[in-house]
């Protein structure tokens, strides 16, 4: 059996150089800047405000909100469901839909606030070995009380969309344990409404309980 | 010196320990700043504190500062002011001057596997990269929202040179060839400005300016000049007053280059001798444990400026775990989230109105300041500081948006 070895990450933030003064030139911005921009600002908050529950929404939406004072469009900029998505580019997609019926049904096109302007910005993580390596289920729950923060948010955040590998690393491992059920109830958890300590708890919960006892 | 382990009780030994072995990437690299001053303003001051420490980490780190007579600091401090959206004049003489003065630096410096350099002054060093070789950082500490276009297209020519740009705030961010990276500065929890300090000292530096602690006290740390808008807090203070007992301190001290600096300091001063309940304090430069003491015994601490380069001060009060008011400008966006770390405002009416709410409401003011605490715990202490200077000394050899170590 191949034991789960915990990485952990630092984030280093790229700025791009462009920005957004209204809503038009959001888009504009949203259709081409790299996918790792999408990524970075719909999840800066959920690392950046890691200690606040229930979340702040993703920058988008507060920009939306607090700059552009566009109140219905950043509701349902914030409401869109990132755990669904298994790609940037779906995630996209669906953001750009929604400027794009924002924008075809008004005529209003509001300017932020003079040094309040979008800036696009994108990210880099630098991976690293961290010495924990669960060779059971018994020592994986033993060890995610110990890993950091940072530790988990790579195995639960990055690797299923930064990394577009489909799932969180912790549920592909418990399905190659072939504790399919655990596998099943971590994958439908929904890490977004959570802080990553709130996120621990809970997951070393549900090792609990549907682990081997 | 202060010890690295000094921090692991207040960002966790995680933390510590990942430093360590990020620092294990780079060893045996040699890093080089490089600035034009040894002591006085942010840069040196954060070039004190970060160099032992990375030191302590294993990173090969040092510090040269650049030689310039009266005439290239003249012509850097036109520089400064022209990227701050003051108007200037720079002769073709002068920037001659300036490059001659870099060369002749670069001659004398010998140079490491990473330059890092700080701030205009030494920028045209980079001339000597053809050359040389070695690997080439240029960090920017200052606000370039709105540089002076002449300034910006002489510097743009030395700065596309380098590997990388650092900015300290995504609206200093500018079009360019090379990558641009954002540190944002930091505060370092274990200064005299930002230590815990016990009751006792906090009340005896409030009896000795007379301010009573069994009432409400709102308070601005800041310069006395037009940009940081003493005279708008002291309206907000009078908004409030009408409704609830409190008291106003403006403390700082410090040189102004705003021109009508001295006109707003004889209108806070005539403002405070008609009310009892508005202390002005100009406090020495080694007044930090004063500074300290006065936030930490604060009920709401402010930060109005009309224009700011970072404003660490909103750093240094939510570290202190107060609930803050701050205007929405400069580098501050990024240390408040409206309403979840503290609040933002845009007018005198609105700073009055959240004043009285915070007040009021202290349930809901600590909470605030708990957030804003934990906030800059996560994002604005000096071990980010750290943590981002390496990543940024290994993002010179790794390409790539993952980067596997």
């Amino acid at each position: 059996m191949n034991g789960f070895h915990f990485n952990t990450k630092s984030d280093q933030t790229i700025l791009l150089g462009r920005k957004a003064r209204n809503l038009s030139e959001l888009l504009s911005g949203l259709q081409t800047v790299p996918n790792s921009s999408i990524y970075y600002h719909t999840h800066k908050y959920l690392h950046q405000h890691q200690y606040l529950s229930p979340e702040p929404p993703n920058d988008f939406a507060y920009w939306i909100t607090q700059a552009l004072n566009e109140q219905t469009l950043g509701e349902q900029i914030s409401s869109v469901d990132i755990v669904q998505f298994r790609t940037i580019e779906e995630l996209r997609t669906t953001f750009v839909r929604l400027f794009q019926t924002h924008l075809a049904g008004t005529e209003r096109l509001p300017s932020a606030p003079l040094g309040q302007e979008f800036h696009f910005m994108t990210s880099r993580i630098f991976v690293l070995k961290t010495p924990y390596v669960a060779r059971s289920l018994e020592e994986f729950r033993e060890m995610l009380q110990r890993v950091s923060i940072n530790t988990l948010y790579y195995h639960v955040f990055d690797a299923k969309l930064k990394l577009e590998k489909g799932d969180n690393d912790f549920s592909r491992w418990f399905r190659d344990l072939g504790n399919l059920e655990l596998a099943e109830q971590v994958s439908r958890l929904d890490p977004y409404t959570y802080t990553l300590e709130g996120l621990r708890n809970k997951l070393i919960h549900l090792v609990e309980k549907y682990g081997p006892h | 010196m202060v010890p690295i382990e000094d921090y692991a009780p207040i960002v966790g030994q995680r933390a510590i320990d990942e430093l360590f072995q990020l620092a294990e990437h780079v060893k045996g690299k040699h890093v080089q700043n490089i600035n034009s001053t040894a002591v006085g303003g942010g840069v040196a001051e954060i070039l004190t504190r970060v160099i032992p420490l990375l030191n302590q980490l294993g990173v090969l780190a040092r510090w040269d500062v650049i030689k310039g007579n009266e005439k290239f600091f003249a012509v850097t401090k036109k520089f400064h002011n022209g990227l701050h959206g003051v108007p200037v004049d720079i002769s073709k003489e002068e920037f001659e001057w300036f490059e001659e003065v870099n060369r002749q630096n670069a001659k004398e410096l010998s140079f490491e596997d990473i330059v890092f350099v700080h701030d205009p002054q030494p920028v045209a060093l980079i001339e000597r990269r053809s050359e040389l070789g070695k690997n080439w950082i240029w960090r920017c500490h200052i606000d370039f929202s709105q540089p002076d276009k002449n300034i910006w297209k002489f510097l743009e020519q030395y700065i596309r040179h380098y590997d990388v740009a650092v900015f300290s705030a995504p609206a200093f961010a500018r079009t360019l060839s090379i990558p641009q990276v954002l540190i944002p500065p930091s505060i370092d929890p274990l200064s005299d400005k930002n230590k815990d300090l016990p009751p006792e000292i906090i009340d005896k530096i409030f009896a000795r300016f007379q301010i009573d602690q069994s009432r409400p006290i709102m308070t601005q740390i800041s310069r006395f000049d037009f940009l940081k808008d003493p005279l708008g807090v002291i309206k907000a203070y009078k908004l409030v007053k009408q409704h609830i007992d409190l008291q106003l301190v403006l403390a700082g001290g410090g040189a102004t280059d705003d021109p009508e600096g001295p006109v707003i300091m004889k209108q806070v001063q005539e403002e405070a001798e008609k009310d009892k309940d508005i202390f002005v304090l100009f406090l020495p430069p080694s007044s930090d444990i004063e500074i300290n003491a006065l936030v930490r015994g604060s009920t709401v601490v402010l930060q109005k400026s009309l224009k700011e380069g970072f404003g660490l001060t909103v750093s240094e009060a939510l570290w202190k775990g107060k609930p803050t008011i701050a205007s929405a400008v400069g580098g501050i966006p990024l240390q408040i989230a409206h309403k979840h770390s503290g609040i933002l405002t845009h007018s005198i009416e609105g700073t009055a109105y959240w004043i009285k709410q915070l007040i009021n409401e202290p349930d809901y003011a600590r909470q605030l300041g708990m957030n804003g605490k934990e906030h800059i715990r996560n994002n604005f202490l000096i071990t980010r500081h750290l943590k981002d200077y390496l990543l940024l000394f290994l993002s010179l050899f790794h390409k790539g948006d993952v980067v596997d170590l």
